[in-house]
């Protein structure tokens, strides 16, 4: 082998080592970064899973807020006519965060059928709609539209 | 009326880009001088009805006129003046607006700085800006017009997001903006070159400025976005991975990329396609950033509007743009000979190796904020990728970068002995060594090995950078000479490399030892840490020109003396209805103290509060702005101003040898 081919031969391996260390570790940490939506119909029919990180979302359920005095714990229930999940939180809630909104929230379902959210989203607007809630919705209203 | 003028200018500004984009480009193509010479006048020209148009909208804002539905969205009379003037880049059409104007800025910026380019170059590569300038204008037009009217116009307007009512957002977007804009002339100049067939080292150095200073917007406004997002959200993060956040990110990280790359192509004239390549994808990331923050497919405060038709508009104009320059590279590409040789161990290899890092990173980064829309797109499910995953692929790909940096800069073009290097740099790797465990071990909490790690880091290549200065300078008679002899230019990578150094001591040690307590707190609840004591005096109501709010008064004490008074804010936005958190923040070089109002817990006074103390954050930005410092350093050295006189009569011989080969 010439040395200029030596040279490129070794270059190439390079970029090959870098970019296999690249994908190994990018498709590594995706499996497990990786969450997955699931509407609160989800939950009622038995898809998700339980102890395991997902993220859920829906309208905050009227009437549903329960704030503890004496420490920030909240519980809330979580709809989207489908289904109700209910949601502990402990921590400082969003601005936005109220009543009749739409939330998404992540955190792991446990056996008793409670979601304990690590994090509550509500989004920087009192018009915005977070976009799984509103297709969650959607869908919804149609798979009940379909059934009357 | 006004309105009107500044929807017709646009209009002109159209019909001019037209002119521009074509004109001139066959000019050049066909060696016709006169339709060459249409290139700068025209530049100038969509420069001034662009502007005009611009400065009419801001003037509609100022005078509160509610006819114009884009003014009655997003402003309202109680605003104030300054933001009734960023309120124009507030939302969807009008930040569209800014960016064709910025573009233009730049593309005027180019026909009067350009002396020292052919005129035939020149008006190669102002055509192209008028083709972009083409591509969004006719989206203003068509998808987004700022000017349109309501009829009847309402009372008073809608406001502006509180979010955005804000000195940050003030500055942001235009910062970000010239950044994002600012890599279509290093776009424009390698598409220049390819159709004129001259891609040699005159090309690169042409270029270098203007990507260097387009780096530096982009460095800066990355920077106070992320400076914004730390005090005004009310939560104290300072970088989320969020997909508005990786659009920015992109473009930097291939932009760094091409920075290096034209270093290797201006000094050794190879590395040609791999730096027009780049030059290509970092403007393509930069309109992939437009398209995902404007398109809507991405939720965030960023996307203002839903609207399909726009993402599409943006989409085709992106596949043109892409699709376009690549077939272009594939045509002229085989073209491009690189004729220097070199080891591998060698500067060119290490700042190769510094390009396959970067552009890999970034590759990672786009995986993760596309994929999931991809998904989605396709109806396969809704997933979300989280900050673990940007964190553990970045930090391993980006660290080599830092411990190689020295390397790099050390070693010498064709051949080095890396060895030798190290020995050269043996005493520093010793302090980086000590410093690296005395830092963290100098701060409250646990030592870890990533505070190790990011100490060793961060020490090293602050203090190699500094030991390269003082290495060189000592050289001459005596160190004053030697530090004057040392070009403008270096110092700006030296002071750039230490803003990386600055940059992952404050990531490292924020991330590591920030104490973050959310708490509920009753009037004369006093919390203790860090060594202060924070005590919650109470809230009370406070009316702001467009909003009313709780004022809390929280007293900070050391040793029990009273140190200062915070006062976090949580407002209700009185037109929008809009809640917002105003945290109190008590900066400081080693540390910030962040207090911030939840909500009003229990029945009585009590509120949940949310009470921090990050060390070190400061350090985050302020790498960022030695960054920008030494870009700015780099792009005003002599050798770029002074190329312009002596290099004339030198470049043009080998330029045309160039174009013999070619």
């Amino acid at each position: 082998m010439t040395p200029k081919r030596k040279k490129k031969l070794v270059l190439i391996v390079l970029a090959l080592a870098g970019l296999g260390l690249a994908v190994g570790l990018g498709l590594n940490a995706f499996n497990q970064n990786i969450m997955f939506f699931f509407s609160p119909a989800d939950v009622a029919a038995g898809k998700a899973p339980y102890e395991r990180k997902f993220r859920i979302g829906g309208l905050v359920e009227q009437g549903s807020v329960q704030r503890d005095e004496h420490t920030l714990k909240v519980s809330f229930r979580v709809t989207d006519g489908g289904g109700t999940v209910p949601v502990q939180y402990e921590g400082i809630l969003p601005d936005l965060f109220r009543e009749g909104q739409g939330i998404v929230a992540n955190g792991k379902l446990g056996r008793d059928g409670v979601f304990t959210a690590a994090e509550v989203l509500a989004k920087h607007d009192e018009n915005y709609m977070p976009p799984e809630v509103a297709d969650a919705l959607a869908a919804q209203k149609a798979s009940e539209s379909i059934k009357n | 009326m006004i309105p009107e003028i500044g929807h017709y200018s646009l209009l002109l500004a159209l019909c001019i880009a037209i002119v521009q984009a074509t004109l001139p480009l066959i000019g050049a193509q066909r060696g016709i001088p006169s339709w060459i010479a249409v290139a700068k006048p025209a530049a100038r020209a969509q420069l001034l009805f662009v502007g005009l148009s611009f400065v009419l909208l801001t003037y509609a804002f100022i005078t509160n006129d509610f006819s114009v539905k884009y003014v009655a969205t997003n402003s309202n009379s109680q605003l104030p003046l300054q933001y009734r003037i960023s309120a124009v880049w507030g939302a969807h059409e009008g930040s569209l607006l800014l960016w064709v104007f910025i573009l233009n800025i730049w593309a005027g910026a180019v026909s009067f700085f350009s002396r020292s380019v052919p005129a035939q170059m020149t008006a190669r590569v102002l055509s192209v800006m008028g083709m972009i300038s083409i591509g969004f204008l006719l989206f203003t037009l068509i998808t987004s017009n700022p000017f349109e009217r309501i009829f009847p116009a309402p009372m008073d307007g809608r406001d502006l997001n509180p979010l955005l009512q804000d000195f940050g957002l003030v500055i942001h977007p235009p910062m970000l903006y010239m950044g994002y804009v600012g890599f279509s002339v290093a776009f424009a100049f390698a598409i220049a070159a390819m159709l004129g067939g001259r891609l040699d080292a005159a090309w690169a150095r042409w270029s270098r400025p203007w990507t260097q200073v387009a780096w530096v917007f982009l460095t800066i406004g990355i920077a106070l976005g992320s400076w914004w997002a730390y005090y005004e959200l009310g939560w104290g993060g300072w970088w989320f991975w969020d997909p508005v956040e990786n659009a920015s990110f992109q473009p930097w990280l291939v932009g760094t990329a091409l920075l290096h790359s034209l270093a290797v192509t201006e000094q050794r004239g190879i590395f040609k396609a791999w730096t027009v390549l780049l030059a290509i994808f970092a403007f393509s990331l930069s309109l992939l950033g437009t398209f995902l923050v404007r398109s809507g497919v991405l939720t965030s405060v960023h996307a203002f509007a839903s609207d399909p038709e726009r993402g599409v508009f943006i989409l085709m104009f992106l596949l043109v743009v892409v699709g376009g320059s690549l077939a272009l590279f594939a045509w002229r590409g085989p073209q491009i000979k690189s004729h220097g040789k070199f080891d591998l161990l060698s500067k060119e290899t290490a700042l190769l190796v510094n390009n396959i890092l970067l552009v890999i990173a970034a590759c990672a980064i786009l995986l993760g904020t596309v994929y999931p829309l991809i998904l989605d797109a396709l109806d396969m499910g809704k997933i979300s990728v989280g900050p673990p995953y940007f964190n553990f692929v970045f930090i391993p790909l980006t660290a080599p970068l830092a411990v190689l940096v020295a390397f790099g800069v050390l070693a010498r073009w064709r051949q080095t002995d890396f060895m030798e290097i190290a020995l050269r740099l043996k005493w520093v790797m010793v302090a980086a060594l000590v410093a690296g465990v005395a830092w963290p071990l100098s701060l409250e909490g646990d030592l870890s090995a990533g505070a190790i790690f990011g100490g060793l880091l961060s020490a090293w290549v602050i203090l190699s950078a500094l030991f390269i200065v003082y290495d060189r300078a000592r050289k001459k008679s005596d160190l004053i000479v030697g530090l004057k002899s040392i070009p403008r230019a270096f110092y700006g990578m030296t002071l750039a490399h230490i803003g990386i150094g600055v940059f992952i001591a404050g990531v490292t040690l924020t991330s590591l030892y920030s104490v973050e307590k959310d708490l509920r707190m009753a009037p004369g609840d006093v919390y203790e840490t860090s060594g202060y004591q924070f005590r919650f005096v109470g809230t009370e109501p406070h009316d702001g020109p467009n909003f009313r709010a709780d004022r809390g008064t929280i007293e900070v004490l050391q040793d029990d003396q009273v140190l200062m008074t915070m006062h976090p804010e949580k407002r209700i936005y009185t037109v929008t209805r809009m809640p917002m958190t105003e945290a109190a923040i008590d900066p400081g070089l080693f540390r910030d103290l962040y207090v911030a109002l939840g909500e009003p817990v229990g029945n009585g006074d009590a509120w949940a509060v949310r009470i921090y103390h990050k060390p070190f954050i400061r350090w985050i930005w302020l790498g960022g702005i030695f960054m920008g410092i030494g870009g700015l350093l780099a792009a005003s050295d002599r050798r770029y101003r002074l190329g312009a006189k002596t290099r004339k009569s030198v470049a043009a011989v080998p330029v045309k040898g160039a174009e013999a080969r070619a």
